[in-house]
């Protein structure tokens, strides 16, 4: 076993993982958590593809490498709007959850909404 | 052949992973991110691509932990009710027999790649000579694929705008986050005094020396927002209200500048984006130099949310 498939093989562990948690975990903050690990696995298996890509006195291929470094910053800004959407509901209606409304507690998120 | 510290960060990394998925409290999951991101950015450098363990560390670690431990520890009021929600035990079955299936598949098609490995490696050192910059990286980024970045700040932007207008109309134009209360001998305090100093040179230096070596705007932005953002944190400057026109201006300046250069490659070589010959170093710093602060306030926004206390007197 090699560098490559050891982390191939956990970069599709780490997809595994975040689809698993994007299912099972009821919290919102807890789906972008996994999101994020389903990215981290595409982008492991993107620096897999680049490293075997070495060539020219090159230590991988640059382009995926470049391709990375802007999937990084721009999955931090989807995070970033994500957490947003989050923080703001939760300011308007006191409840953070994703069940339907007649599930969790009606009356709660009723009182909520009248009192702004 | 294969050394025992790739397969230590290997099984850590999964390791932190799984705890991230199972374990029962969100504030403990997210905790659990940060050395997992730090992990990353190991395991980045195994696998040589040392711009994006700079990049990992910075955003993937730094920043999006910061970002979800704070939105974690605000959400922590809805915790109770939502472990509640917890699925049975038929829905995690399936759940975890399809994300099972997902990974083998991927884990396949990833040890059945081609071979020879298809790469643009040789393409780029035949032409990086034209760019006139030494890092491969940097070379693809601002000019072999240099749209791409420019999409980017664009939709780095369309993220401000987005987290913007989540703000209650009474508190548009008011300041993001919420006031800091930290007292004047706080170590916090102490630390925003000493490191901002330092970090804005590392930052400037990250990004000048990304022209031929590991490093870049991305990483060098990231270490000056985070000061920034140490400063508002310990309370000794608040964050800017966001009707501020000095504010806009730097927002809009990188994607702008790279836009106009573009334009400007459009009349005098012939493409949108391309670079006249001989110009394409000082067309690179330019963008990148133009790039940089937009980048930072970007970042800096992006983190402290939308504006959320109606500005005084105006």
């Amino acid at each position: 076993m090699n560098v490559t498939q050891l982390f191939g093989i956990t970069a599709a562990a780490l997809v595994g993982l975040g689809v698993y948690g994007l299912i099972v975990n009821p919290q919102p903050l807890r789906k972008v958590l996994a999101f994020n690990l389903i990215g981290n696995g595409v982008f492991l298996a993107c620096a897999v593809i680049a490293h075997r890509g070495a060539a020219a006195g090159m230590s991988g291929d640059p382009v995926p490498q470049a391709l990375l470094i802007t999937a990084i910053v721009v999955s931090f800004a989807a995070s970033a709007l994500a957490v947003g959407l989050m923080l703001r509901r939760f300011a308007q209606t006191g409840t953070n959850s994703l069940a339907a409304p007649d599930e969790a507690a009606p009356g709660e998120a009723r009182t909520h909404a009248e009192a702004r | 052949m294969i050394s025992a510290i790739s397969v230590g960060i290997g099984i850590l990394l999964l390791a932190l992973a799984l705890w991230t998925v199972v374990v029962r409290d969100t504030f403990a999951a997210v905790a659990g991110f940060i050395p997992y991101g730090l992990l990353l950015t190991l395991a980045w450098l195994v696998l040589r691509a040392v711009d994006v363990a700079l990049t990992e560390a910075a955003i993937g670690a730094g920043l999006t932990g910061a970002l979800l431990i704070r939105a974690a520890s605000r959400l922590h009021p809805t915790e109770a009710a939502a472990q509640a929600e917890t699925p049975g035990l038929g829905t995690r079955v399936v759940a975890g027999v399809a994300a099972a299936a997902v990974a083998v598949v991927i884990a396949v098609c990833l040890l059945r790649l081609p071979d020879p490995a298809p790469t643009l490696a040789p393409e780029v050192a035949r032409h990086i000579e034209a760019t006139g910059v030494g890092n491969p990286i940097t070379a693809v980024l601002l000019s072999f694929r240099a749209i791409d970045t420019l999409l980017e700040a664009i939709v780095l932007l369309f993220g401000v705008v987005g987290v913007w207008s989540l703000a209650p109309d009474r508190c548009w134009g008011g300041r993001p986050g919420l006031a800091q209360a930290v007292g004047p001998n706080d170590i916090l305090v102490y630390l925003a005094r000493v490191l901002p100093p330092i970090g804005v040179v590392i930052g400037i230096y990250i990004f000048w020396a990304g022209a031929d070596h590991p490093g870049g705007k991305f990483q060098g932005a990231t270490v000056i927002a985070a000061m920034w953002l140490l400063v508002m944190m310990s309370g000794l400057r608040d964050a800017p209200p966001v009707n501020r026109r000095w504010l806009r201006v730097v927002l809009v300046l990188g994607p702008a500048v790279f836009i106009a250069l573009g334009l400007l490659g459009a009349v005098m070589a012939g493409a949108f984006l391309a670079y006249p010959d001989g110009w394409a170093k000082l067309w690179i710093i330019v963008i990148e130099a133009a790039l940089l602060p937009s980048l930072a306030v970007t970042l800096v926004l992006l983190m402290v949310g939308p504006p959320q206390r109606p500005e005084v007197s105006p």
